[in-house]
């Protein structure tokens, strides 16, 4: 060992990112840097880099097999990226190692774009099961309800319109109520980051006024990310839009920005 | 808080009906076999009480296979292999307890002399206590599924895969056993066993003892699993069961709910193991026949799958069945189990629980749906839905209207 090693040889230096998307600046709730993502050589997620405010609503639209199903397995970490990080709320700790469940109790909540409830289980049940708590196994085996989770589960079931249904079991619900009862399953989880998935596929329009109503009711207390092909819908959503293409981000700007974005309408439109 | 869990476990009605098989179990037959005089035609003969000591046994085993099965959807075909442990760990206690009353009069258990050992195993030692061997009989099933169900489901083995494995578990441990040099018998298991804690095996009130304590060990079993699946946990489970996927986003982390339900059944296999053995006398390798295991799943199918209660109507309507049968026409027993599998199966996927409510509610349609927690798995399995999902979610029709 001839070489002496000083102090300032055993401080890494910090590698400089790899594309040149600055941090955010101020509080970020959401910060995916610079991911990727290969299926067999598809490049699924090209450098993806989005920044999320806290209370935002931001939609997410893209044609088919832009990222935008694949952006969310990331951040809930269904998902590994080949590289890239993903923060959260201003923590330093990478989502991108953690485990699903593990991502989930820091505050990111899925709706799936199929209805995903617990079909042997009632309404009530599922709400349950979504809502705020010590999910340990423990925790689960002597779990009782408070009384705060009793109102949340109650507020959450008139929210979403399906007191009548409460005992019901949610296999026997149409698929537009499976579709209210997993935002209502959002509801009570009481994430800090929400992930929708095409909330209005398969809705009549009056539930599609309902539901715009309730992602805007929803926005400034959490932040809301909306995957959505109706266009109409996210026009009334009104908020930003960001348009993913071939695993990167395209544009990002307001729904009109959007319709007339030269390169978006060549997208869309085809050459 | 106590009125509360009895709420939580059953309605007052249920509590009554509970009660009066408990009052059946541990009061009514110790009574007409011991208090009754031998000969008066209300005697419940002898021989009866440990074949009753017996189901009782596999009621518990059938129990513990509902929780893991039935609620979690995991076909384990490894209880025989928990209940063998606790069986042999009771069994090396009896063993000891012989003394120098075996065919050699040896201080060594007849088989070691047989096969020349000078000296007992260090293993054996510690199972000269009673209190050691009972205490191995939970610990070490227990430890074992601990360890076995961590690499399992950390590595996110399921469904068959799970079932396949858990076979080939039983049938390596089935080999090791029949081996001479492992220590335990071999081919022919530990047995001729003279007394448990003092009382002669043989004697009737030994028995009805043992009986009894399988009773009670079936009805505390019994509780306990019902307060696992009427509390949150056992709500998980069938979260877990259905849409495994789904769970871990609601934030639940399905590794250790499984392995906590896993570990709990592998210790009550092995406590069933334990009280088996005393009453049967023998405790060998044949235990672990790879159609054992299948069989106790068999009860659980028949009797219907996630009800608790049908996991021990199966149990006992089966092994009442292969008892008569297997005197009367043993060529036929193997053709009535498989028959009546398969007629199950197809025609009655509740099994006999689902058969009992329709006959109740004729009018309802789905036989045992009632309470939502007593249908079987749906048949999709979760990795097939998985699948399906993810083709689901790419065929994205392209925006309708960008301009």
């Amino acid at each position: 060992m001839s070489e002496q090693v000083t102090g300032e040889q055993l401080v890494p230096a910090i590698p400089p990112p790899a594309t040149p998307v600055p941090p955010p600046m101020g509080h970020a709730m959401l910060w995916v840097d610079d991911v990727t993502v290969s299926f067999d050589g598809f490049r699924a997620l090209n450098h993806l880099s989005l920044v999320l405010d806290p209370g935002e609503l931001r939609c997410i639209i893209g044609a088919n097999g832009a990222g935008k199903t694949t952006m969310m397995d990331v951040i809930t970490g269904k998902t590994r990226p080949d590289s890239g990080r993903v923060f959260m709320d201003g923590s330093s700790v990478e989502l991108t190692k953690l485990s699903e469940h593990e991502i989930a109790r820091r505050g990111v909540g899925r709706k799936f774009q199929r209805p995903t409830v617990f079909e042997q289980l009632t309404t009530f049940e599922n709400l349950e099961l979504a809502c705020r708590a010590n999910k340990g196994v423990f925790a689960s085996l002597f779990a009782r309800l408070s009384g705060e989770q009793r109102e949340r589960i109650e507020h959450a079931l008139t929210t979403i319109g399906l007191q009548a249904q409460r005992e019901t079991r949610s296999g026997l619900l149409s698929h537009g109520q499976k579709q209210w009862l997993e935002i209502g399953m959002l509801l009570v989880q009481d994430p800090k980051v929400m992930l929708i998935d095409e909330p209005v596929a398969g809705m009549t329009h009056q539930e599609i006024e309902r539901t715009a109503e309730l992602l805007i009711g929803l926005a400034g207390k959490h932040t809301v990310v909306v995957v959505e092909h109706d266009m109409e819908f996210v026009r009334r959503l009104a908020r930003t839009v960001t348009v993913l293409h071939e695993g990167r981000v395209l544009f990002e700007g307001s729904m009109d920005e959007v319709q007339n974005h030269p390169a978006v309408i060549e997208v869309y439109l085809g050459s | 808080m106590a009125r509360g869990v009895l709420r939580q476990l059953h309605t007052p009605k249920q509590w009554a009906a509970l009660s009066a098989v408990a009052l059946v179990l541990l009061v009514w037959v110790p009574i007409q076999n011991l208090a009754v005089p031998e000969g008066a035609p209300a005697h419940l003969p002898n021989y009866l009480i440990p074949l009753f000591g017996k189901f009782l046994c596999f009621v518990l085993l059938a129990i513990a296979m509902d929780l893991i099965w039935g609620y979690t959807g995991i076909l384990s075909l490894g209880q025989t292999v928990f209940f063998a442990l606790g069986g042999y760990a009771m069994g090396m206690y009896l063993m000891r307890s012989i003394g120098t009353e075996g065919v050699y009069r040896s201080e060594l258990p007849d088989f070691m002399v047989f096969l020349d050992w000078k000296e007992l195993p260090w293993f054996w030692r510690p199972f000269d206590s009673f209190g050691f061997a009972a205490v191995a009989a939970l610990a070490l099933p227990g430890l074992f599924a601990f360890v076995f169900g961590y690499l399992a489901f950390r590595s996110r083995i399921r469904g068959v895969y799970l079932s396949i494995i858990t076979q080939a578990l039983t049938y390596a441990m089935m080999l090791l056993m029949f081996r001479n040099n492992t220590g335990f018998g071999g081919n022919n298991g530990l047995t001729d066993f003279k007394r448990v804690l003092g009382y002669p095996l043989s004697e009737q009130p030994t028995k009805v003892a043992l009986y009894a304590l399988s009773g009670g060990a079936v009805l505390l079993g019994y509780l306990l699993c019902r307060y696992v699946v009427t509390s949150k946990l056992g709500r998980v489970l069938l979260a877990i069961r259905d849409q495994e996927g789904r769970v871990t986003f609601a934030g639940y982390n399905p590794v250790t709910y499984k392995l906590f339900v896993w570990t709990l059944a592998a210790v009550l296999s092995g406590l069933a193991g334990a009280l088996y053995v005393p009453q049967v006398g023998i405790i060998n390798p044949s235990e672990l026949q790879p159609a054992n295991a299948i069989e106790i799943a068999i009860w659980c199918a028949v009797g219907g799958r996630g009800t608790l209660f049908g996991a021990a109507i199966g149990a006992v309507t089966i092994n009442g069945l292969k008892s008569f049968l297997t005197n009367a026409y043993p060529d036929a027993w193997l053709f009535v189990l498989g028959g009546l599998f398969v007629v199950v199966t197809l025609f009655f996927p509740a099994g006999i629980v689902g058969i009992l409510r329709s006959l109740r509610r004729p009018n309802s349609k789905d036989s045992g749906a009632g309470d939502g927690t007593s249908l079987p798995a749906p048949a999709v399995e979760p990795a097939i839905a998985e699948v399906a999902h993810a083709a689901a979610s790419e065929p994205e029709p392209a925006a309708r209207q960008a301009s």
